[in-house]
């Protein structure tokens, strides 16, 4: 179920990027497709110490290592048990793969620039911080996921906590 | 240029086959320093030789024309004309380095010679008695010139046997223009004498064509002594000399100076041996995959054995194949061995000591990424061996030893691994001063009962050697935690055995490979994880009386004399389900970074070979963990790094 | 097309020539050194060699003398691979049986031309 990433659109869409919507606690999210690299249904990973609670494990991506993370527990939003519509969709951003657990995926959409707003301080259950912008379509809102910011910058402050010994490393002469 | 298209690869490999000529040069230079033998002078000789020829060759002509002047000094000495001395070898070691920075620089896309290589340029010319040559062009001379030619060619009898055809050059000379060919046969013997292998004619040609003497000339350069050739303007035929050819163009000179940067590919040589033994590998699974194959179509319960052997077949080809795949990687440790005479050299100069360097095992083989970072933890135990272990002339004649200390590199395999050594026949370590150091920075109240081993860990903590002596070389075990660390993030492992009076023995332990490791597989809960099999001791079940708790020191245990703390993995990873009770479950004795500990887990479920896959790629890296691997199932479990957890155990119990 | 013996040391000399005389239609097989030569030789006929002159274990102009020695390789042309500043070993090498030279350094042009004029 490799989810190819869909070449631009045509020349009379210009400004339209295409998203891939998700459905997360009765919100709608989205994700640019461009960044989509494959879409699973929910396997069980293998669970990492030391790692940050929304970080559910690894899993075996046909021979690479992806981290998976649970999109609830980052937005801290209350843990769904996994149904048969849980579905990992598996991201790339710049470079590094992982996996994003959503409660489903609905559709996929062409957002115009022009039909993007800034998303006000309120009213979300998620911090604003991972969102690019909001667009509405048939008068429901969805949410525009800025993917790069999920797995940091937190996780690079964490990373340098956890490993104060790496720091203290100098180079041999 | 040759730069172009598919021969862009030549030149990369004319610059790895020349940085491993300039080693040779180095070496064979180095050796001849000691009282080599002749023969030497003809491998630098040779080395140097073909780095000039593919310099050329290969688009680099500044490089030609400096490898030619120590080309030229080589042929005095190789000619007898000039006794080799410490100048010259001086100097041409100080050619070696220029050129690497060369082949560095041709690496970088940057212009080849730079203030230095131009002085050093200019000394071999000057060893040679001469000014260094200007990089003009030579303009070919111009030679005779007439409007038609006579040419008598008559080739000696051997002429055939050398490959050479008459009537190949004759055709070659049509080239030039028209013929008028007449055959002599005078000399034509006898039917019977006649040698069918020999040559007996003679021709009298006529070219009629305005070339020069030197075009003719060059149709039977090659033939110039097995023919009487005689080339004569027709009479009334000369005319004057014609313009000499314009010089060189200088846009495709200049095209020649700004080449584009070659990345560092990156790349293996592979002896055909190799390739050739994988090839038939290959071969025989192919093989053994039809025959497989045969069973798709019908199954009859009769050949179950054939089956069975198949498979047997298959698993046994699937191993080979990947011992001859990962034997791709594996490289001989010379090319680290190699830095060292020169190091040796140059240090114990400066130190005013006097090092004979033996070296043992240069063609053991090891992982290339491994060959890549031992260098410099190498580098820094040598100089350590140097600067501390070995002693100067008068201590040692004191001490009744000869002046010259040995400072000894030995690589072999012991099991599944790779064991470097480096060791010295200088003073050892000196105990009181390592225990008052460590006293000094707190790492111990008292020496007393400290064992040799454990003074000899001492240099290796992290804590011993503080920032204000990092910098300063002669600090006593400089850096050491970091050789240990550098060691430790291979996969391996550095201890100490020393002998006051008589020397030090560093002994590095490291995996064959780090892309595959033999492991245990743990059980921690419904969790699974992967203790590589190079740190595991023994496995012990403890009886709960066994486990001493210590204030501070969390929980230890008896194992040959002396207490080990036990890591619970279960605790140290936060895993759910395991087992608690320490009669329950399992200690596994592994070792890392020197110590000694017992990781309880719940039990062992298997043995395999682990891939080992980075978590890093795509994630970070964890504390205790190596990386990951994929088990049969096509789940993934993590590996553990025991230098990694013993860290996190020390962390978790200060806090 | 014809059948080429190249003989270098060099694995980037080696390739090079082997590359561009492949890539003109030829067959080419690679030899690094003289003894390696002799036993590609043996059984199978080349219609042109070309070997380097310094190569360790055993160099060009004894590989082309041991060649000569051989009926089935009398007359087949031998080009040895030079450096300007050795004319002797020119001379060497053709006192030994070899047919000519190729001047190092060369382009694949020049390296092209010199096989068609030995080869037609």
């Amino acid at each position: 179920m490799t989810h190819p990433a869909n070449p631009v659109a045509s020349d009379a869409e210009t400004a339209a990027t295409q998203y891939l919507t998700v459905n997360l606690a009765s919100e709608e999210y989205a994700i640019d497709i461009l960044a989509v690299r494959e879409i699973r249904g929910w396997t069980p990973v293998t669970r990492i110490p030391q790692a940050p609670h929304y970080v559910l494990g690894v899993l075996n991506l046909r021979g690479a290592i992806v981290p998976v993370l649970d999109l609830r527990l980052r937005f801290g939003l209350q843990r769904e048990e996994y149904s048969a519509t849980t579905v990992t969709v598996v991201v790339t951003v710049a470079g590094r793969l992982f996996g994003v657990v959503v409660d489903a995926v609905s559709d996929v959409l062409d957002v115009q620039a022009d039909g993007v707003r800034p998303v006000p301080d309120m009213g979300t259950a998620v911090d604003t911080e991972y969102l690019k912008g909001l667009t509405s379509v048939d008068e429901r809102m969805v949410l525009l996921l800025d993917v790069d910011k999920l797995l940091q910058p937190q996780d690079a402050q964490m990373l340098e906590a956890a490993l104060p010994a790496v720091t203290e490393v100098k180079a041999v002469a | 240029m040759s730069s172009t298209g598919g021969l862009a690869q030549f030149q990369q490999v004319f610059i790895e086959e020349s940085l491993e000529g300039l080693d040779t040069m180095e070496s064979s230079l180095l050796a001849l320093d000691d009282g080599g033998d002749g023969e030497l002078v003809h491998t630098i000789f040779r080395a140097a030789h073909s780095i000039k020829g593919g310099a050329a060759t290969f688009g680099f002509p500044e490089m030609a024309s400096f490898t030619h002047e120590a080309e030229s000094l080589l042929d005095e000495v190789r000619g007898g004309k000039r006794a080799i001395d410490k100048p010259i070898v001086e100097l041409l070691l100080r050619s070696v380095d220029c050129l690497r920075g060369m082949f560095d620089r041709a690496r970088a896309g940057q212009p080849l010679n730079d203030a230095t290589s131009d002085d050093v340029r200019g000394e071999l010319a000057a060893m040679m008695g001469r000014a260094a040559p200007a990089a003009a062009v030579q303009g070919r001379r111009a030679g005779d010139q007439a409007e038609a030619w006579i040419i008598r060619f008559h080739p000696h009898a051997g002429m055939l046997a050398g490959g050479n055809d008459p009537l190949r050059l004759i055709r070659e000379l049509a080239g030039l223009g028209e013929l008028a060919v007449e055959a002599d046969l005078s000399r034509l013997p006898a039917l019977a004498k006649l040698d069918p292998s020999e040559c007996h004619m003679g021709w009298s040609i006529e070219l009629k064509a305005p070339v020069r003497r030197e075009d003719i000339k060059a149709v039977f350069d090659w033939v110039e002594d097995e023919c009487d050739l005689a080339i004569e303007p027709k009479p009334s035929a000369v005319v004057t000399p014609a313009a000499p050819p314009a010089p060189a163009n200088i846009a495709e000179a200049a095209a020649r100076g700004t080449r584009e940067a070659n990345a560092d590919s990156g790349s293996v040589r592979v002896s055909i041996d190799k390739i050739d033994g994988m090839i038939n590998l290959v071969g025989e699974l192919v093989i053994t995959q039809a025959m497989l194959d045969t069973f798709r179509e019908e199954f009859d319960p009769s050949r179950l054995a054939l089956l069975q052997h198949g498979l047997t077949q298959l698993a046994r080809h699937a191993r080979e194949l990947q011992e001859s795949v990962m034997g791709i990687r594996m490289l001989p440790i010379a090319s680290v061995f190699n830095r060292f005479p020169r190091l040796v050299r140059d240090l114990s100069q400066k130190l005013g000591k006097q090092v004979k360097l033996e070296l043992h095992g240069e063609q053991t083989e090891l992982d290339k990424t491994v060959l890549e970072k031992i260098g410099d933890p190498m580098v820094h135990l040598v100089r350590n061996a140097i600067d501390h272990g070995l002693e100067t002339p008068q201590k040692r004649r004191a001490a009744g030893k000869s002046d010259m200390g040995t400072l000894k590199l030995d690589a072999y395999h012991r099991g599944g691994n790779i064991v470097v050594e480096v060791s010295d026949d200088g003073a050892g370590l000196n105990r009181g001063a390592i225990v008052g150091k460590a006293i000094e920075r707190g790492l111990i109240r008292s020496g007393e009962g400290l064992s040799d081993e454990a003074v000899g860990e001492l240099i290796f903590q992290p804590g011993f050697s503080t920032a204000e002596v990092t910098t300063d070389l002669s600090g006593r075990g400089v850096g050491m935690d970091v050789v240990r660390r550098n060691v430790s993030d291979l996969g391996g492992t550095v201890t100490i055995r020393s002998k006051p009076g008589q020397g030090s023995v560093f002994t590095i332990t490291l995996p064959l490979t780090l892309a595959i490791i033999d492991g245990l597989t743990a059980a921690v809960g419904q969790e699974r994880y992967i203790v590589p099999l190079v740190s595991i001791v023994e496995s012990v079940q403890l009886k709960p009386e066994a486990l001493k708790t210590v204030v501070g020191g969390g929980e230890l245990f008896r194992f040959r004399g002396e207490y080990l703390p036990v890591l619970r993995l279960h605790e140290l990873f936060g895993c759910d389900g395991a087992k608690r009770a320490i009669e329950d479950g399992l200690v596994i004795v592994v070792e890392g970074d020197g110590s000694r500990v017992g990781l309880f887990v719940d039990g062992l479920v298997g043995q395999q070979q682990a891939v080992v896959k980075s978590l890093e790629t795509n994630y970070r890296r964890v504390q205790g963990v190596s990386g990951a691997t994929i088990l049969a199932d096509g789940s993934v479990a993590l590996i553990t790094d025991i230098a990694g957890l013993v860290r996190l155990h020390g962390r978790r119990k200060a806090a | 097309m014809a059948k080429i013996l190249a003989v270098d040391d060099s694995a980037s000399m080696r390739g090079m020539v082997a590359y561009t005389l492949r890539g003109a239609g030829h067959e080419v097989t690679e030899a690094e050194n003289g003894q390696l030569a002799l036993d590609a030789a043996n059984g199978a006929a080349f219609d042109l060699v070309l070997a380097d002159v310094n190569m360790p274990v055993m160099d060009g102009i004894s590989m082309v003398r041991e060649l000569r020695t051989r009926p089935s390789y009398k007359g087949v042309p031998i080009l040895m691979l030079t450096t300007e500043s050795h004319t002797d070993k020119k001379m060497e090498g053709k006192a030994a049986g070899a047919t000519g030279w190729l001047v190092k350094p060369f382009d694949p042009e020049q390296l092209l031309a010199t096989v068609k004029r030995v080869l037609g």
